[in-house]
């Protein structure tokens, strides 16, 4: 076994999650069941081989460019309003589940 | 005229020529979802108001004699992972229950202004989760060809709508294969452009390096339409590319004879259906005898595609799905005490179990100490599986296989054991991670009337040939 209850109840806490007792049973089953299978990748040597983030910079890009240089169709000038206007503050709060007519409202953060 | 049997083509023609209205279409359409919806559970929530508000709009553009845009009146479905203006949006998630977007994704803004009316949201597994629509947080979709069969996931309703008549064409999503997977289990044409073709901005994000955005159709001329319709660079998304877009339909008769199609056993061995190889291996015979020729070639690190796959893409989402936290838009638990307690018992509620799998599983490949063995790992994997279609396309146009390695299974069949879950993603996966276009066409059915897809996997940036490929196939079948 991978992957312990106490790993469970680590990576739990990171992802901010809190689970059931059962549910941290199926998660214990289901990752070390998981990663026992992704174990096939160590048959790989990969040591002289670049990790790969993303594709955005093999294709479709001027390879003769280098690094953010390919990119630079995308950036634009940082003002105020730049694509597009900023929400309302109506309409930026309006999907909140707790807010006054100005700011989200949660729990105290502090306590003492 | 069926108005339930056209193509976009063919109800853009209907209402310029007055035969028909967008609305008369549009009402057809909701008419035939009020029947038929009911037990296949394709869509989440309608959006009449902004759908007959669009159709009056075409209509009045027809009374006035202008020509029309290429989707003009054109009855669409949404994925319910694009956000829509005032219109629920939920990613299949009640986390998201209640949200309702300030805003609209790219891709539906673009369907809008070339005419398309949308109907409403589909179902679909929750944040795009999954292969078969159970891990919607609203209740699965039927296989409309066999109700007690799943119509694949994650684009399960977007399918299941199309092949059911209640939409003339929907837009999916596609992470790992939940555009193909899903038009290949009901029957219908799902393509998933290069990665970069077209933009995300306002699609709920799953796996950033990997999602894309792309057509479910009836025909691969539809989906040829619809793409030209929503590709292209689009400043809010700084991933989409600055490639220019042709007109894909008019390359679609082009002949395909002397094209090179490409064979990879690693494709057709262990764990293949029977039925399927035989259509698919019939399908690639009539490719060749449209003058194709066929090519073996080798893929070899495609064994290794699934646990690269969910390492990487569990890894990102563990990452994206960390802004539900109950603040600012996503379900809120009550009666909480503290603000660590309400985003951990916010999101213990809102999300169903796979998402919660998913992001332990990421956030473990990503936690200091295993790093480097999992996901950095994965990574590496990554540039081999891209290298082996870099190497293979220097031989070959195109790379034909099976879509998945069966027709629709049962609900229930899967939904206790992930990994064999994971397991119907074999073949689509890996196109997902070298950001290669694919399509899935139908080619034939199994014996108990199940249909089979054909998928068909390109160089990036060349969907042209692929929908040649297709589109003849296609006619030819």
């Amino acid at each position: 076994m991978k992957v312990t209850e106490k790993d469970v109840a680590y990576v739990a806490d990171l992802a901010n999650l809190e689970l059931t007792e059962d549910e941290r049973r199926g998660m214990l089953r289901d990752l070390n069941s998981i990663l026992d299978y992704v174990d096939r990748l160590n048959e790989l040597d990969t040591s002289d081989v670049p990790p790969m983030a993303q594709v955005s910079d093999r294709y479709g890009v001027d390879q003769a460019k280098q690094g953010s240089e390919r990119f630079a169709y995308a950036s634009r000038e940082d003002i105020l309003e730049g694509l597009r206007k900023s929400l309302p503050h109506d309409e930026a709060l309006a999907n909140a589940p707790d807010a006054d007519e100005h700011f989200f409202r949660v729990p105290k953060v502090i306590e003492r | 005229m069926d108005p339930l049997a056209l193509t976009i083509d063919a109800a853009r023609s209907a209402i310029q020529e007055r035969k028909t209205t967008a609305l008369a279409l549009a009402e057809a359409h909701y008419a035939r979802i009020q029947k038929e919806d009911g037990q296949i559970g394709a869509f989440l929530t309608l959006s009449k108001e902004r759908a007959l508000e669009q159709a009056d709009r075409i209509d009045r553009m027809a009374t006035e004699g202008k020509p029309l845009p290429p989707l003009a009146g054109v009855p669409v479905g949404i994925k319910d992972v694009m956000s829509t203006r005032g219109v629920r949006t939920t990613a299949g998630s009640r986390i998201l229950e209640k949200y309702i977007p300030p805003y609209d994704c790219t891709a539906v803004a673009r369907l809008e202004a070339a005419g398309a009316v949308v109907l409403g949201k589909m179902n679909c597994d929750e944040f795009a989760m999954g292969s078969s629509n159970e891990n919607s947080g609203y209740g699965p979709v039927r296989n409309p060809r066999d109700l007690t069969r799943v119509p694949g996931g994650s684009s399960g309703g977007s399918a299941a709508a199309v092949a059911a008549d209640m939409a003339v064409f929907t837009l999916g999503s596609d992470t790992g294969g939940s555009i193909r997977q899903p038009a290949s289990f009901c029957g219908v044409v799902g393509l998933m452009p290069t990665y970069g073709r077209v933009s995300r901005y306002g699609l709920i994000a799953f796996a950033s390096s990997l999602d894309h955005i792309g057509p479910l159709t009836k025909t691969v001329k539809d989906a040829a339409t619809v793409l030209r319709a929503i590709a292209g660079r689009d400043p809010m998304d700084s991933t989409s590319a600055e490639v220019p877009v042709p007109d894909y339909t008019s390359e679609l008769d082009r002949e395909v004879r002397g094209l090179k199609l490409g064979v990879a056993k690693e494709y057709l061995g262990e764990g293949l259906d029977d039925e399927v190889r035989q259509a698919v291996e019939s399908a690639i015979e009539k490719l060749k005898g449209l003058g194709c020729e066929i090519v073996p070639v080798s893929l070899p690190h495609t064994p290794y595609a699934i646990p690269t796959y969910y390492l990487i893409a569990t890894a990102e989402a563990s990452s994206n799905l960390a802004r539900y936290d109950g603040v600012r838009y996503s379900h809120r638990a009550r009666g909480v005490k503290t603000l660590s307690e309400m985003y951990r018992r916010s999101r213990d509620e809102g999300f169903g179990a796979e998402v919660k799998r998913r992001i332990m599983l990421g956030t473990y490949a990503l936690s200091a100490g295993y790093y480097d063995a999992y996901y950095l790992k994965a990574q590496k994997v990554r540039t081999l599986l891209t290298r082996d279609f870099e190497e293979a396309f220097r031989k070959v146009d195109a790379i034909v296989t099976p879509t998945s390695p069966t027709a629709a299974f049962r609900l229930g069949e899967k939904s206790n054991d992930p990994l064999a879950m994971y397991l119907a993603d074999i073949y689509t996966v890996t196109a997902d991670l070298a950001g290669i276009p694919g399509i899935s066409v139908p080619c034939g059915e199994t014996r108990e009337k199940l249909p089979i897809g054909l998928q068909i996997l390109g160089k990036h940036f060349h969907e042209a040939t692929i929908l040649r490929v297709a589109h003849a196939y296609e006619q030819a079948a």
